[in-house]
Protein backbone atom coordinates (compact mmCIF):
# COMPACT_ATOMS: atom_id res chain seq x y z
CA UNK A 1 0.00 0.00 0.00
CA UNK A 2 2.79 2.40 0.99
CA UNK A 3 4.71 1.43 -2.14
CA UNK A 4 1.88 2.17 -4.54
CA UNK A 5 1.12 5.40 -2.65
CA UNK A 6 4.73 6.54 -3.01
CA UNK A 7 4.85 5.62 -6.69
CA UNK A 8 1.59 7.44 -7.38
CA UNK A 9 2.77 10.57 -5.52
CA UNK A 10 5.92 10.44 -7.62
CA UNK A 11 3.94 10.08 -10.86
CA UNK A 12 1.72 13.08 -10.04
CA UNK A 13 4.65 15.16 -8.77
CA UNK A 14 6.85 14.50 -11.82
CA UNK A 15 3.94 15.18 -14.12
CA UNK A 16 3.23 18.56 -12.50
CA UNK A 17 6.90 19.54 -12.53
CA UNK A 18 7.14 18.65 -16.23
CA UNK A 19 4.10 20.82 -16.87
CA UNK A 20 5.72 23.64 -14.87
CA UNK A 21 8.85 23.34 -16.99
CA UNK A 22 7.03 23.04 -20.31
CA UNK A 23 4.53 25.87 -19.70
CA UNK A 24 7.04 28.53 -18.78
CA UNK A 25 4.99 31.35 -20.28
CA UNK A 26 2.28 30.69 -17.68
CA UNK A 27 4.83 30.71 -14.89
CA UNK A 28 6.47 33.87 -16.16
CA UNK A 29 3.04 35.50 -16.07
CA UNK A 30 2.50 34.47 -12.47
CA UNK A 31 5.92 35.74 -11.41
CA UNK A 32 5.89 38.89 -13.47
CA UNK A 33 2.66 40.36 -12.12
CA UNK A 34 3.69 40.39 -8.42
CA UNK A 35 7.12 41.60 -9.48
CA UNK A 36 5.47 44.51 -11.22
CA UNK A 37 3.33 45.01 -8.14
CA UNK A 38 6.41 45.13 -5.94
CA UNK A 39 8.31 47.53 -8.18
CA UNK A 40 5.35 49.90 -8.54
CA UNK A 41 4.31 49.86 -4.86
CA UNK A 42 7.88 49.99 -3.56
CA UNK A 43 8.86 52.81 -5.89
CA UNK A 44 5.58 54.64 -5.28
CA UNK A 45 5.92 54.57 -1.49
CA UNK A 46 9.67 55.00 -1.70
CA UNK A 47 10.34 51.86 0.35
CA UNK A 48 11.22 48.78 -1.67
CA UNK A 49 11.77 46.56 1.38
CA UNK A 50 8.33 47.29 2.85
CA UNK A 51 6.43 45.50 0.06
CA UNK A 52 8.91 42.75 -0.78
CA UNK A 53 7.47 39.93 1.30
CA UNK A 54 3.87 40.88 0.56
CA UNK A 55 4.59 40.68 -3.16
CA UNK A 56 6.45 37.40 -2.67
CA UNK A 57 3.45 35.99 -0.79
CA UNK A 58 1.19 37.05 -3.65
CA UNK A 59 3.47 35.31 -6.14
CA UNK A 60 3.56 32.10 -4.12
CA UNK A 61 -0.21 32.25 -3.66
CA UNK A 62 -0.92 32.63 -7.38
CA UNK A 63 1.46 29.88 -8.41
CA UNK A 64 0.39 27.40 -5.76
CA UNK A 65 -3.35 27.99 -5.98
CA UNK A 66 -3.56 28.15 -9.74
CA UNK A 67 -1.40 25.04 -10.17
CA UNK A 68 -4.44 23.18 -8.86
CA UNK A 69 -6.90 24.71 -11.32
CA UNK A 70 -6.21 22.00 -13.90
CA UNK A 71 -7.84 19.52 -11.50
CA UNK A 72 -11.27 20.78 -12.55
CA UNK A 73 -11.03 19.72 -16.19
CA UNK A 74 -8.49 16.94 -15.71
CA UNK A 75 -10.80 14.76 -13.65
CA UNK A 76 -13.40 14.70 -16.45
CA UNK A 77 -10.98 14.13 -19.29
CA UNK A 78 -7.30 13.82 -18.86
CA UNK A 79 -4.61 12.50 -16.61
CA UNK A 80 -6.59 12.56 -13.38
CA UNK A 81 -9.03 10.00 -14.78
CA UNK A 82 -6.07 7.62 -14.96
CA UNK A 83 -5.31 8.27 -11.31
CA UNK A 84 -8.92 7.85 -10.21
CA UNK A 85 -9.33 4.57 -12.08
CA UNK A 86 -6.01 3.13 -10.86
CA UNK A 87 -5.46 1.18 -7.65
CA UNK A 88 -3.50 4.11 -6.15
CA UNK A 89 -5.16 5.69 -3.12
CA UNK A 90 -6.78 8.98 -4.04
CA UNK A 91 -4.91 10.80 -1.29
CA UNK A 92 -1.76 10.18 -3.36
CA UNK A 93 -3.21 12.55 -5.92
CA UNK A 94 -3.56 15.31 -3.30
CA UNK A 95 -0.09 14.58 -1.90
CA UNK A 96 1.56 14.69 -5.32
CA UNK A 97 -0.14 17.95 -6.25
CA UNK A 98 0.64 19.59 -2.91
CA UNK A 99 4.25 18.48 -3.03
CA UNK A 100 4.61 19.87 -6.55
CA UNK A 101 2.89 23.13 -5.56
CA UNK A 102 5.19 23.50 -2.56
CA UNK A 103 8.34 22.85 -4.59
CA UNK A 104 7.22 25.24 -7.34
CA UNK A 105 6.57 27.93 -4.75
CA UNK A 106 9.99 27.33 -3.24
CA UNK A 107 11.69 27.60 -6.62
CA UNK A 108 9.81 30.74 -7.56
CA UNK A 109 10.49 32.34 -4.21
CA UNK A 110 14.18 31.53 -4.44
CA UNK A 111 14.30 33.13 -7.89
CA UNK A 112 12.68 36.23 -6.39
CA UNK A 113 15.02 36.45 -3.38
CA UNK A 114 18.11 37.83 -5.17
CA UNK A 115 16.06 40.97 -5.86
CA UNK A 116 16.22 41.65 -2.14
CA UNK A 117 19.77 42.90 -2.70
CA UNK A 118 18.15 45.93 -4.37
CA UNK A 119 16.80 46.93 -0.96
CA UNK A 120 20.26 46.89 0.55
CA UNK A 121 19.51 43.87 2.74
CA UNK A 122 21.34 40.86 1.25
CA UNK A 123 20.84 37.43 2.80
CA UNK A 124 23.26 34.82 4.11
CA UNK A 125 23.10 31.09 3.37
CA UNK A 126 21.19 30.35 6.60
CA UNK A 127 18.64 33.07 5.79
CA UNK A 128 18.16 31.60 2.32
CA UNK A 129 17.62 28.08 3.68
CA UNK A 130 15.14 29.35 6.29
CA UNK A 131 13.35 31.36 3.60
CA UNK A 132 13.14 28.34 1.32
CA UNK A 133 11.56 26.34 4.17
CA UNK A 134 9.05 29.13 4.86
CA UNK A 135 8.19 29.42 1.15
CA UNK A 136 7.66 25.67 0.83
CA UNK A 137 5.40 25.68 3.91
CA UNK A 138 3.32 28.59 2.56
CA UNK A 139 3.23 26.96 -0.90
CA UNK A 140 2.03 23.64 0.55
CA UNK A 141 -0.73 25.39 2.52
CA UNK A 142 -1.89 27.41 -0.48
CA UNK A 143 -1.82 24.35 -2.78
CA UNK A 144 -3.89 22.35 -0.27
CA UNK A 145 -6.42 25.18 -0.13
CA UNK A 146 -6.41 25.46 -3.93
CA UNK A 147 -6.92 21.70 -4.36
CA UNK A 148 -9.79 21.65 -1.89
CA UNK A 149 -11.57 24.53 -3.62
CA UNK A 150 -10.79 23.25 -7.14
CA UNK A 151 -12.29 19.84 -6.34
CA UNK A 152 -15.47 21.59 -5.24
CA UNK A 153 -15.61 23.81 -8.36
CA UNK A 154 -17.44 22.78 -11.49
CA UNK A 155 -15.72 25.24 -13.86
CA UNK A 156 -12.32 26.97 -13.96
CA UNK A 157 -14.15 30.30 -14.19
CA UNK A 158 -16.04 29.59 -10.96
CA UNK A 159 -12.81 28.59 -9.25
CA UNK A 160 -11.09 31.75 -10.46
CA UNK A 161 -13.93 33.95 -9.23
CA UNK A 162 -14.09 32.20 -5.85
CA UNK A 163 -10.34 32.41 -5.30
CA UNK A 164 -10.23 36.09 -6.21
CA UNK A 165 -13.16 36.79 -3.92
CA UNK A 166 -11.55 34.99 -1.00
CA UNK A 167 -7.79 35.25 -1.46
CA UNK A 168 -7.30 38.82 -2.64
CA UNK A 169 -9.18 40.43 0.28
CA UNK A 170 -7.32 38.15 2.70
CA UNK A 171 -4.03 39.23 1.16
CA UNK A 172 -5.02 42.91 1.37
CA UNK A 173 -5.61 42.62 5.13
CA UNK A 174 -2.60 40.40 5.85
CA UNK A 175 -0.27 43.30 6.55
CA UNK A 176 1.18 43.15 3.04
CA UNK A 177 -0.05 46.66 2.26
CA UNK A 178 -0.51 48.38 5.64
CA UNK A 179 0.28 47.40 9.19
CA UNK A 180 -1.88 47.31 12.28
CA UNK A 181 -0.61 50.63 13.65
CA UNK A 182 -2.48 52.66 11.03
CA UNK A 183 -5.53 50.39 10.77
CA UNK A 184 -8.91 51.02 12.38
CA UNK A 185 -9.69 48.74 15.35
CA UNK A 186 -12.10 46.48 13.45
CA UNK A 187 -9.57 45.95 10.65
CA UNK A 188 -6.99 45.12 13.30
CA UNK A 189 -9.28 42.34 14.55
CA UNK A 190 -9.77 41.07 11.02
CA UNK A 191 -6.01 41.09 10.50
CA UNK A 192 -5.45 39.09 13.66
CA UNK A 193 -8.03 36.49 12.61
CA UNK A 194 -6.74 36.32 9.03
CA UNK A 195 -4.68 33.14 8.38
CA UNK A 196 -2.74 34.93 5.68
CA UNK A 197 -1.36 37.36 8.28
CA UNK A 198 0.50 34.39 9.73
CA UNK A 199 1.65 33.17 6.30
CA UNK A 200 3.12 36.63 5.77
CA UNK A 201 4.60 36.66 9.29
CA UNK A 202 6.44 33.41 8.46
CA UNK A 203 8.03 35.11 5.46
CA UNK A 204 8.65 38.41 7.28
CA UNK A 205 10.47 36.67 10.09
CA UNK A 206 12.69 34.60 7.77
CA UNK A 207 13.30 37.09 4.93
CA UNK A 208 14.81 40.30 6.32
CA UNK A 209 13.18 42.71 3.86
CA UNK A 210 11.16 44.81 6.29
CA UNK A 211 12.82 45.26 9.70
CA UNK A 212 9.87 47.43 10.80
CA UNK A 213 7.38 44.48 10.61
CA UNK A 214 5.33 44.61 13.80
CA UNK A 215 3.03 41.66 13.10
CA UNK A 216 3.10 38.15 14.63
CA UNK A 217 6.42 36.50 15.46
CA UNK A 218 8.09 33.50 13.83
CA UNK A 219 6.64 30.89 16.20
CA UNK A 220 3.01 31.93 15.78
CA UNK A 221 3.60 32.42 12.04
CA UNK A 222 4.98 28.91 11.62
CA UNK A 223 2.39 27.27 13.90
CA UNK A 224 -0.63 28.90 12.27
CA UNK A 225 0.65 28.39 8.72
CA UNK A 226 1.22 24.70 9.52
CA UNK A 227 -2.19 24.34 11.22
CA UNK A 228 -3.96 25.97 8.26
CA UNK A 229 -2.00 23.76 5.86
CA UNK A 230 -3.00 20.60 7.77
CA UNK A 231 -6.66 21.68 7.87
CA UNK A 232 -6.73 22.49 4.14
CA UNK A 233 -4.92 19.24 3.32
CA UNK A 234 -7.35 17.20 5.44
CA UNK A 235 -10.33 18.88 3.76
CA UNK A 236 -8.82 18.19 0.32
CA UNK A 237 -8.16 14.52 1.12
CA UNK A 238 -11.64 13.99 2.60
CA UNK A 239 -13.21 15.58 -0.45
CA UNK A 240 -11.26 13.54 -2.95
CA UNK A 241 -11.80 10.23 -1.14
CA UNK A 242 -15.55 10.57 -1.45
CA UNK A 243 -16.87 8.52 -4.36
CA UNK A 244 -19.89 10.19 -5.89
CA UNK A 245 -23.36 8.78 -5.74
CA UNK A 246 -25.73 9.88 -8.46
CA UNK A 247 -25.83 13.37 -9.88
CA UNK A 248 -23.11 14.72 -7.62
CA UNK A 249 -20.51 13.29 -9.97
CA UNK A 250 -16.87 14.17 -10.53
CA UNK B 1 -23.68 -17.01 -14.53
CA UNK B 2 -20.65 -19.24 -13.98
CA UNK B 3 -17.53 -18.10 -15.83
CA UNK B 4 -18.77 -14.50 -15.86
CA UNK B 5 -16.04 -11.96 -15.28
CA UNK B 6 -18.24 -8.86 -15.45
CA UNK B 7 -21.73 -9.07 -13.99
CA UNK B 8 -24.52 -6.64 -13.21
CA UNK B 9 -27.81 -7.46 -11.53
CA UNK B 10 -30.73 -5.07 -11.25
CA UNK B 11 -28.58 -1.95 -11.60
CA UNK B 12 -30.64 1.17 -11.15
CA UNK B 13 -29.19 4.66 -11.13
CA UNK B 14 -31.05 7.95 -11.10
CA UNK B 15 -30.01 11.45 -12.12
CA UNK B 16 -32.71 13.50 -10.46
CA UNK B 17 -35.99 12.02 -11.65
CA UNK B 18 -34.54 10.32 -14.70
CA UNK B 19 -33.35 6.73 -14.51
CA UNK B 20 -30.07 6.36 -16.41
CA UNK B 21 -30.05 2.66 -15.50
CA UNK B 22 -33.33 0.94 -14.85
CA UNK B 23 -32.75 -2.58 -13.60
CA UNK B 24 -29.92 -3.49 -15.95
CA UNK B 25 -28.78 -7.12 -15.74
CA UNK B 26 -26.12 -8.84 -17.83
CA UNK B 27 -23.07 -11.09 -17.57
CA UNK B 28 -19.94 -11.15 -19.74
CA UNK B 29 -17.91 -14.36 -19.81
CA UNK B 30 -14.16 -14.42 -19.32
CA UNK B 31 -12.28 -14.02 -22.60
CA UNK B 32 -15.25 -12.46 -24.43
CA UNK B 33 -15.19 -9.38 -26.60
CA UNK B 34 -18.42 -8.08 -25.11
CA UNK B 35 -20.13 -5.10 -26.69
CA UNK B 36 -22.83 -2.87 -25.25
CA UNK B 37 -24.77 -1.07 -27.94
CA UNK B 38 -27.32 1.65 -27.39
CA UNK B 39 -28.13 5.23 -28.37
CA UNK B 40 -26.58 8.18 -26.57
CA UNK B 41 -28.28 8.73 -23.24
CA UNK B 42 -29.25 5.08 -22.79
CA UNK B 43 -27.11 4.59 -19.67
CA UNK B 44 -23.89 3.22 -21.18
CA UNK B 45 -21.61 5.85 -19.66
CA UNK B 46 -23.20 5.51 -16.24
CA UNK B 47 -22.73 1.74 -16.39
CA UNK B 48 -19.12 2.27 -17.44
CA UNK B 49 -18.43 4.67 -14.57
CA UNK B 50 -19.91 2.17 -12.13
CA UNK B 51 -17.82 -0.71 -13.53
CA UNK B 52 -14.59 1.26 -13.20
CA UNK B 53 -15.62 2.38 -9.67
CA UNK B 54 -15.82 6.10 -10.43
CA UNK B 55 -19.42 6.04 -9.27
CA UNK B 56 -21.30 3.89 -6.77
CA UNK B 57 -24.42 2.03 -7.88
CA UNK B 58 -27.54 3.35 -6.15
CA UNK B 59 -29.43 0.06 -6.43
CA UNK B 60 -28.48 -3.42 -7.59
CA UNK B 61 -25.04 -4.97 -7.75
CA UNK B 62 -22.16 -5.19 -10.17
CA UNK B 63 -18.91 -7.06 -10.02
CA UNK B 64 -15.73 -7.34 -12.04
CA UNK B 65 -13.43 -10.37 -11.63
CA UNK B 66 -15.58 -11.47 -8.70
CA UNK B 67 -15.10 -8.17 -6.85
CA UNK B 68 -18.06 -6.01 -5.89
CA UNK B 69 -17.76 -2.52 -7.40
CA UNK B 70 -19.26 -0.94 -4.29
CA UNK B 71 -16.91 -2.63 -1.82
CA UNK B 72 -13.62 -3.46 -3.50
CA UNK B 73 -12.59 -0.29 -5.29
CA UNK B 74 -8.83 -0.55 -4.96
CA UNK B 75 -8.54 -4.33 -5.48
CA UNK B 76 -10.92 -4.18 -8.40
CA UNK B 77 -8.99 -1.39 -10.11
CA UNK B 78 -5.94 -3.68 -10.24
CA UNK B 79 -7.97 -6.04 -12.44
CA UNK B 80 -9.13 -3.49 -14.99
CA UNK B 81 -7.66 -1.31 -17.67
CA UNK B 82 -9.75 1.63 -18.78
CA UNK B 83 -10.01 3.63 -22.01
CA UNK B 84 -12.21 6.66 -21.54
CA UNK B 85 -14.38 8.29 -24.18
CA UNK B 86 -12.61 11.64 -23.86
CA UNK B 87 -9.19 10.18 -23.30
CA UNK B 88 -6.99 10.22 -20.25
CA UNK B 89 -3.63 11.06 -21.75
CA UNK B 90 -1.65 14.00 -20.49
CA UNK B 91 -1.18 16.03 -23.63
CA UNK B 92 1.95 17.80 -22.36
CA UNK B 93 3.72 14.54 -21.54
CA UNK B 94 5.42 12.39 -24.15
CA UNK B 95 4.15 8.95 -25.13
CA UNK B 96 6.81 7.30 -22.96
CA UNK B 97 6.17 9.61 -20.00
CA UNK B 98 2.45 8.81 -20.16
CA UNK B 99 3.15 5.08 -20.12
CA UNK B 100 5.67 5.36 -17.28
CA UNK B 101 3.27 7.47 -15.18
CA UNK B 102 0.48 4.93 -15.74
CA UNK B 103 2.79 2.08 -14.76
CA UNK B 104 3.66 3.88 -11.53
CA UNK B 105 -0.01 4.46 -10.79
CA UNK B 106 -0.41 0.69 -11.13
CA UNK B 107 2.43 0.08 -8.69
CA UNK B 108 5.12 -0.76 -11.26
CA UNK B 109 8.65 0.59 -11.08
CA UNK B 110 12.27 0.06 -12.02
CA UNK B 111 13.47 -2.24 -14.78
CA UNK B 112 10.20 -4.16 -14.95
CA UNK B 113 8.35 -0.95 -15.79
CA UNK B 114 10.89 0.21 -18.37
CA UNK B 115 10.87 -3.24 -20.01
CA UNK B 116 7.06 -3.25 -20.15
CA UNK B 117 6.96 0.27 -21.62
CA UNK B 118 9.49 -0.75 -24.30
CA UNK B 119 7.49 -3.89 -25.04
CA UNK B 120 4.27 -1.90 -25.50
CA UNK B 121 5.95 0.78 -27.62
CA UNK B 122 7.17 -2.01 -29.92
CA UNK B 123 3.90 -3.91 -29.95
CA UNK B 124 1.86 -0.82 -30.86
CA UNK B 125 4.44 0.58 -33.32
CA UNK B 126 4.99 3.69 -31.23
CA UNK B 127 8.80 3.66 -30.84
CA UNK B 128 9.40 6.49 -33.30
CA UNK B 129 6.93 8.78 -31.56
CA UNK B 130 7.83 7.80 -28.00
CA UNK B 131 9.54 11.15 -27.29
CA UNK B 132 6.75 13.27 -28.77
CA UNK B 133 4.20 15.01 -26.58
CA UNK B 134 0.86 13.28 -27.10
CA UNK B 135 -0.80 16.56 -28.13
CA UNK B 136 1.17 16.28 -31.39
CA UNK B 137 -0.22 12.81 -32.26
CA UNK B 138 -3.14 12.07 -34.56
CA UNK B 139 -6.41 10.88 -33.01
CA UNK B 140 -5.71 7.30 -34.11
CA UNK B 141 -2.22 7.23 -32.59
CA UNK B 142 -3.51 8.76 -29.39
CA UNK B 143 -6.02 5.93 -29.11
CA UNK B 144 -3.22 3.42 -29.53
CA UNK B 145 -1.34 5.07 -26.68
CA UNK B 146 -4.54 5.00 -24.60
CA UNK B 147 -4.90 1.26 -25.15
CA UNK B 148 -1.21 0.60 -24.46
CA UNK B 149 -1.54 2.64 -21.27
CA UNK B 150 -4.66 0.75 -20.20
CA UNK B 151 -3.01 -2.66 -20.49
CA UNK B 152 0.39 -1.79 -19.04
CA UNK B 153 -0.31 -3.85 -15.91
CA UNK B 154 -1.85 -6.76 -17.89
CA UNK B 155 -5.40 -6.39 -16.58
CA UNK B 156 -7.94 -9.20 -16.73
CA UNK B 157 -10.61 -6.88 -18.12
CA UNK B 158 -10.18 -4.00 -20.56
CA UNK B 159 -13.07 -1.52 -20.44
CA UNK B 160 -13.57 0.89 -23.34
CA UNK B 161 -16.18 3.63 -23.29
CA UNK B 162 -17.11 4.82 -26.79
CA UNK B 163 -13.40 4.54 -27.53
CA UNK B 164 -13.70 5.26 -31.24
CA UNK B 165 -15.53 8.56 -30.75
CA UNK B 166 -13.96 11.24 -32.91
CA UNK B 167 -11.88 8.78 -34.96
CA UNK B 168 -12.11 8.61 -38.72
CA UNK B 169 -13.00 5.19 -40.22
CA UNK B 170 -9.40 4.20 -40.94
CA UNK B 171 -8.27 5.14 -37.41
CA UNK B 172 -11.21 3.16 -36.05
CA UNK B 173 -10.18 0.12 -38.10
CA UNK B 174 -6.63 0.49 -36.84
CA UNK B 175 -7.85 0.70 -33.26
CA UNK B 176 -9.83 -2.49 -33.69
CA UNK B 177 -6.89 -4.23 -35.35
CA UNK B 178 -4.87 -3.41 -32.20
CA UNK B 179 -7.65 -4.72 -29.97
CA UNK B 180 -8.04 -7.93 -31.97
CA UNK B 181 -4.28 -8.48 -31.84
CA UNK B 182 -4.41 -7.93 -28.10
CA UNK B 183 -7.26 -10.40 -27.71
CA UNK B 184 -5.43 -12.98 -29.82
CA UNK B 185 -2.22 -12.69 -27.82
CA UNK B 186 -3.58 -12.38 -24.27
CA UNK B 187 -6.44 -13.78 -22.20
CA UNK B 188 -7.90 -10.31 -21.52
CA UNK B 189 -11.67 -9.83 -21.61
CA UNK B 190 -12.71 -6.76 -23.61
CA UNK B 191 -15.91 -4.95 -22.71
CA UNK B 192 -16.78 -1.94 -24.83
CA UNK B 193 -19.69 0.44 -25.16
CA UNK B 194 -20.69 2.06 -28.42
CA UNK B 195 -23.57 3.68 -30.24
CA UNK B 196 -22.13 2.75 -33.65
CA UNK B 197 -23.54 -0.41 -35.18
CA UNK B 198 -20.51 -1.09 -37.37
CA UNK B 199 -18.30 -0.97 -34.32
CA UNK B 200 -20.69 -3.27 -32.45
CA UNK B 201 -20.09 -5.90 -35.15
CA UNK B 202 -16.67 -6.48 -33.54
CA UNK B 203 -18.31 -8.01 -30.48
CA UNK B 204 -18.35 -11.74 -29.88
CA UNK B 205 -21.42 -11.15 -27.78
CA UNK B 206 -23.54 -8.03 -27.87
CA UNK B 207 -25.95 -6.49 -25.39
CA UNK B 208 -28.48 -4.00 -26.68
CA UNK B 209 -29.66 -1.48 -24.11
CA UNK B 210 -32.36 1.12 -24.27
CA UNK B 211 -33.49 3.50 -21.54
CA UNK B 212 -31.23 1.82 -19.02
CA UNK B 213 -32.55 -1.70 -19.66
CA UNK B 214 -31.19 -4.72 -21.50
CA UNK B 215 -33.42 -5.43 -24.49
CA UNK B 216 -31.53 -8.20 -26.30
CA UNK B 217 -28.29 -10.14 -26.02
CA UNK B 218 -26.58 -12.55 -28.39
CA UNK B 219 -23.88 -12.63 -31.04
CA UNK B 220 -24.31 -9.92 -33.71
CA UNK B 221 -25.04 -12.62 -36.32
CA UNK B 222 -27.80 -14.22 -34.26
CA UNK B 223 -29.28 -10.86 -33.37
CA UNK B 224 -29.49 -9.99 -37.04
CA UNK B 225 -31.14 -13.35 -37.73
CA UNK B 226 -34.02 -12.09 -35.54
CA UNK B 227 -34.96 -9.88 -38.47
CA UNK B 228 -36.29 -12.23 -41.13
CA UNK B 229 -34.70 -12.16 -44.58
CA UNK B 230 -34.28 -8.69 -46.10
CA UNK B 231 -35.29 -5.21 -45.05
CA UNK B 232 -37.03 -3.19 -47.74
CA UNK B 233 -37.50 0.55 -47.32
CA UNK B 234 -39.92 2.66 -49.31
CA UNK B 235 -40.55 6.35 -49.67
CA UNK B 236 -43.98 7.22 -50.95
CA UNK B 237 -45.97 10.29 -51.89
CA UNK B 238 -49.16 8.63 -50.65
CA UNK B 239 -49.97 9.09 -46.93
CA UNK B 240 -51.97 5.85 -46.93
CA UNK B 241 -49.21 3.79 -48.55
CA UNK B 242 -48.30 1.80 -45.42
CA UNK B 243 -51.92 0.73 -44.89
CA UNK B 244 -52.35 -0.22 -48.52
CA UNK B 245 -49.12 -2.24 -48.41
CA UNK B 246 -50.33 -4.09 -45.30
CA UNK B 247 -53.69 -4.89 -46.89
CA UNK B 248 -52.32 -5.99 -50.23
CA UNK B 249 -49.37 -8.13 -49.09
CA UNK B 250 -50.30 -9.10 -45.49
CA UNK B 251 -47.04 -7.63 -44.12
CA UNK B 252 -46.35 -5.40 -41.10
CA UNK B 253 -44.88 -2.16 -42.44
CA UNK B 254 -43.23 0.17 -39.91
CA UNK B 255 -43.23 3.91 -40.49
CA UNK B 256 -40.32 5.94 -39.20
CA UNK B 257 -38.51 9.07 -40.27
CA UNK B 258 -40.45 9.32 -43.54
CA UNK B 259 -39.61 5.73 -44.47
CA UNK B 260 -41.80 2.65 -44.55
CA UNK B 261 -39.85 -0.51 -43.74
CA UNK B 262 -40.88 -4.09 -44.35
CA UNK B 263 -39.13 -7.32 -43.35
CA UNK B 264 -39.53 -9.93 -46.00
CA UNK B 265 -37.90 -13.15 -47.15
CA UNK B 266 -37.23 -12.14 -50.78
CA UNK B 267 -36.83 -8.40 -50.89
CA UNK B 268 -36.04 -8.01 -54.58
CA UNK B 269 -39.28 -9.78 -55.57
CA UNK B 270 -41.29 -7.79 -53.03
CA UNK B 271 -40.03 -4.48 -54.46
CA UNK B 272 -41.01 -5.52 -57.99
CA UNK B 273 -44.47 -6.59 -56.81
CA UNK B 274 -44.95 -3.32 -54.91
CA UNK B 275 -44.06 -1.22 -57.95
CA UNK B 276 -46.55 -3.26 -60.02
CA UNK B 277 -49.28 -2.93 -57.39
CA UNK B 278 -48.88 0.81 -56.69
CA UNK B 279 -47.77 2.50 -59.90
CA UNK B 280 -46.67 6.10 -59.36
CA UNK B 281 -46.97 5.98 -55.58
CA UNK B 282 -43.42 4.87 -54.73
CA UNK B 283 -40.74 7.56 -54.98
CA UNK B 284 -37.84 5.36 -53.87
CA UNK B 285 -37.17 1.82 -52.74
CA UNK B 286 -34.09 0.20 -51.23
CA UNK B 287 -33.11 -3.20 -49.94
CA UNK B 288 -30.48 -4.25 -47.42
CA UNK B 289 -29.52 -7.21 -45.32
CA UNK B 290 -30.62 -6.73 -41.69
CA UNK B 291 -28.29 -4.55 -39.64
CA UNK B 292 -28.01 -4.11 -35.90
CA UNK B 293 -29.91 -0.86 -36.39
CA UNK B 294 -32.83 -2.94 -37.75
CA UNK B 295 -32.56 -5.29 -34.78
CA UNK B 296 -32.53 -2.39 -32.36
CA UNK B 297 -35.55 -0.88 -34.09
CA UNK B 298 -37.37 -4.21 -34.06
CA UNK B 299 -36.93 -4.75 -30.33
CA UNK B 300 -37.33 -1.16 -29.11
CA UNK B 301 -39.23 0.69 -31.83
CA UNK B 302 -36.45 3.31 -31.61
CA UNK B 303 -33.46 4.20 -33.72
CA UNK B 304 -29.87 4.19 -32.54
CA UNK B 305 -29.63 7.94 -33.18
CA UNK B 306 -29.45 10.45 -30.34
CA UNK B 307 -32.40 11.09 -28.13
CA UNK B 308 -32.07 14.83 -27.56
CA UNK B 309 -32.46 15.90 -23.97
CA UNK B 310 -31.68 12.50 -22.49
CA UNK B 311 -28.20 12.50 -23.96
CA UNK B 312 -27.65 15.91 -22.42
CA UNK B 313 -29.05 14.66 -19.14
CA UNK B 314 -26.60 11.83 -18.97
CA UNK B 315 -23.69 13.99 -20.02
CA UNK B 316 -24.50 16.23 -17.09
CA UNK B 317 -24.66 13.35 -14.74
CA UNK B 318 -21.69 11.49 -16.05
Amino acid sequence: MLRIYTLAVRAVFVRDMLHFWRERSRVIGFVASPLLFWVLLGAGFGDMGRFFNGSLLLSVMFTAVFSTMSVIDDRREGFLLSVLSSPSPRCALVSGKVLAGAVMSGIQGLLFLPLLAMTGRPMGVTDILASAGALVLCGASFTSLGFWMAWKSRTPQGFHAMMNLVLMPLWLVSGALFDTSTAQPWIRLVMQANPMTYFLATLQRTIPADPAWAGPGLASGLIWTAICGILFLTAAVMNVERRPLGKDSL
Amino acid sequence: MSGAIVEAAGLRHLYGERAALDGLTFAAAEGDVYGILGPNGCGKSTLFRILCTLERPQQGTASVAGLDVAKSGMKLRRQIGVVFQNGSLDKRLTVRENLVAQGQLQGMSGRALIARVDELLGEFGLEERSRDETRTLSGGLRRKVEIAKAIIHKPRVLLLDEASTGLDPSARREMWASLKHLRATSPVTILFTTHLMDEAENAGRLLLISRGRAVAEDSPQRLKAMVGGDVVQFESSSPSFAGELRERFQVEPVESGGHISVETAAGHRFIANAFDAFPGQITSASLHRPTLEDVFFKVTGEHLGDRPGEAAGEAEGA
